[in-house]
């Protein structure tokens, strides 16, 4: 922990050595989030409610979704990026490091631009609160603090098994974004919108609805169910078949000429 | 000690024929053949020792020492590093050893230099002390002090060269892998960058294992090599000997004036330019004379030639490094 946090603070010191190149990003990172919200905003001039979830409903949703994806790419970048960590060689020399290659792999890059799209997505947060009734307790406040750490945990534990997929071939992975952007994208609305079949493979297969839809319905009081409180803390239980994929993968690391 | 017995490694490498049709068929099919990297592979290197590992490209240098260091796994075949298997014991095992990939950088690209040295003293747990120590004898040897606080990407080729050998010994190695350390530097870092080698061999007992194509490095540092191709060791023993099999010819370059050179046994003319003065009825040239050392010995072939012309200018030099390890590599075909 104490090695990842000097690893954090020689990223910021690159950081301050591109000022402008950062808070470019990082606007153009809010302003595409920004972009989303609008196609939010503008569905629900025309429609009141999407499957009995109003437009503020939505909102929480979205936001939350979009806090844990960010914070995933941020710390999680490494991963995410991780075919051009192969390819450029750059692998060779985390392997020949005494320390844990994932522990590594996080600290290789930690993207500070998220935070533009961090910003839209409390801003949107903290506007949906204002403009829902939820009522909120203690259990409420613990439940979004769940759902943002179990959110960040499965999205990183997609970038683990997306990273792992690089060990045996570099091309064609672009299918992974489905299980990236693709579920922030589509997280934007609870999941079972979508309908019985895709809510069952995000509930046991990856396990994105633990860590929106069931906790969302017990935020807005659509369910009463306290297990739900707990549920997107035993979605962080995804990282481990993520884990062992990865570690079985580095047994089957090529590496690149040189 | 480093014990390497029969170590194997098969890659596979997608081929395919030049053409769009044929990029389209390996969308459905594609056509894997294996390549074998490295074919039982043997040696074992004492402590203290420094190797030349040398070959040409593509015969499997790098992935011994890819394997050497953890990087790969082999299919089969024992490795055992200090009583480590490399591969098993990747955390320990890389502790103890420092790795230069001399076309890859381990520096932080964007911060000054002494950064990136006090991230890797919490990456390999060095204490303070030791950090201190290392990091002044480092800057005093490799002349680190003006380059020390600019970003490695402002550093020139022969700067960056020198942070990196310093950036893999602050924790101080007791095995030292050096892939191709000298790759584009001027005469003066290489010369730099070899002494320090020497000394830190000298100083520290480090094992170094070296495979570079600059032979000159080769020729500096070791009196060991080892000769690999199509991932076979072909060879492994002395300088000395590898030169003197190979070497037994020498090269004699000369400016004459006169009749012209007749050549008798055991020389063999390599060029010879010359331009013919008529008034005077002389000859001017310049001519390489290849000599077989077996059949005739220098002084003697001098001695002729000096009978057929005037020699203006002459030297005489001996197979240089390079020209032995062509010969060598002709001779095992690779």
């Amino acid at each position: 922990m104490k090695l990842y946090l000097k690893y954090f603070s020689i990223h910021l010191k690159s950081v301050f050595q591109y000022k402008t190149s950062f808070l470019l990003t990082a606007i153009g990172q809010f302003l595409v989030s920004f972009n989303v919200f609008l196609g939010v905003y503008f569905m629900f001039q025309r429609f009141n409610k999407v499957k009995g979830f109003t437009y503020s409903e939505i909102l929480l949703c979205f936001s939350i979704v979009l806090i844990e994806f960010s914070l995933a790419e941020c710390f999680a970048r490494g991963f995410d990026t991780f075919s051009s960590v192969i390819g450029n060689g750059e692998f060779d020399r985390i392997m020949v490091r005494p320390r844990n290659e994932i522990l590594q792999v996080l600290g290789s890059k930690i993207e500070f631009t998220r935070i533009g799209r961090m910003l839209q997505a409390v801003i949107m947060f903290v506007y949906g609160v204002g403009k829902s009734d939820v009522t909120w307790s203690m259990d409420k406040v613990l439940t979004v603090l769940f759902m943002i750490i179990g959110g960040t945990v499965v999205f990183t534990g997609v970038f683990v098994i997306y990273a792992a997929f690089c060990f045996f071939t570099i091309e064609g992975l672009e299918f992974m974004n489905i299980f990236t952007d693709g579920a922030r994208e589509y997280g934007k609305y609870p999941i079972s919108i979508y309908g019985k079949r895709v809510l069952q493979i995000c509930t046991f297969l990856v396990p994105y609805a633990l860590v929106q839809y069931y906790p969302l319905l017990y935020l807005l009081d659509k369910s009463h169910n306290r297990g739900y409180i707990l549920l997107p803390l035993s979605a962080c239980f995804f990282i481990i078949p993520c884990y062992l994929f990865w570690k079985w993968g580095i047994r089957h690391y090529k590496s690149t000429g040189s | 000690m480093i014990q390497v017995e029969h170590i194997n490694k098969t890659f596979k490498v997608a081929r395919r024929n030049p053409g769009m049709s044929e990029a389209l068929k390996t969308l459905f099919h594609k056509r894997y053949d294996s390549v074998r990297a490295l074919d039982n592979v043997s040696f074992t290197i004492e402590d203290g020792e420094m190797v030349g590992y040398i070959g040409p490209n593509g015969a499997g240098k790098s992935s011994t020492i890819k394997i050497l260091s953890g990087i790969l796994t082999p299919d089969d075949g024992r490795c055992l590093i200090n009583g480590r298997t490399p591969w098993k014991n990747r955390i320990e095992h890389v502790r103890d050893i420092g790795v230069v990939f001399g076309q890859r950088s381990q520096l932080w690209w964007d911060v000054p230099v002494i950064d990136s040295f006090e991230l890797l003293r919490d990456i390999y747990g060095i204490t303070e002390h030791k950090f201190r120590e290392n990091l002044n004898e480092l800057v005093i040897l490799l002349n680190l002090q003006e380059i020390i606080k600019t970003p490695a990407r402002q550093l020139s080729l022969g700067q960056r060269m020198r942070c990196e050998i310093a950036a893999s010994l602050l924790h101080s190695p007791g095995i030292l892998f050096l892939d191709e350390p000298t790759i584009g530097l001027d005469a003066v870092s290489k010369i730099a960058v070899r002494n320090f080698i020497l000394d830190l061999n000298k100083k520290h007992k480090t094992t170094v294992i070296l495979t570079t194509h600059d032979m000159q490095d080769i020729e500096a540092l070791t009196k060991r090599v080892i000769l690999i191709g199509r991932g076979k060791i072909l060879m492994d023993g002395n300088l000395e000997d590898m030169k003197k099999q190979f070497g037994g010819y020498k090269k004699l370059i000369l400016k004459y004036s006169g009749k012209g050179l007749n050549l008798c046994e055991g020389m063999h003319m390599l060029s010879n330019d010359y331009s013919r003065d008529e008034k005077e009825q002389v000859v001017n040239g310049h001519a390489i004379i290849e000599l077989d050392l077996d059949t005739i010995q220098v002084s003697e072939a001098i001695a002729r030639l000096s009978s057929q012309a005037d020699l203006t200018d002459i030297s005489v030099s001996g197979d240089s490094i390079d020209e032995v390890v062509v010969k060598l590599y002709k001779q095992y075909e690779i």
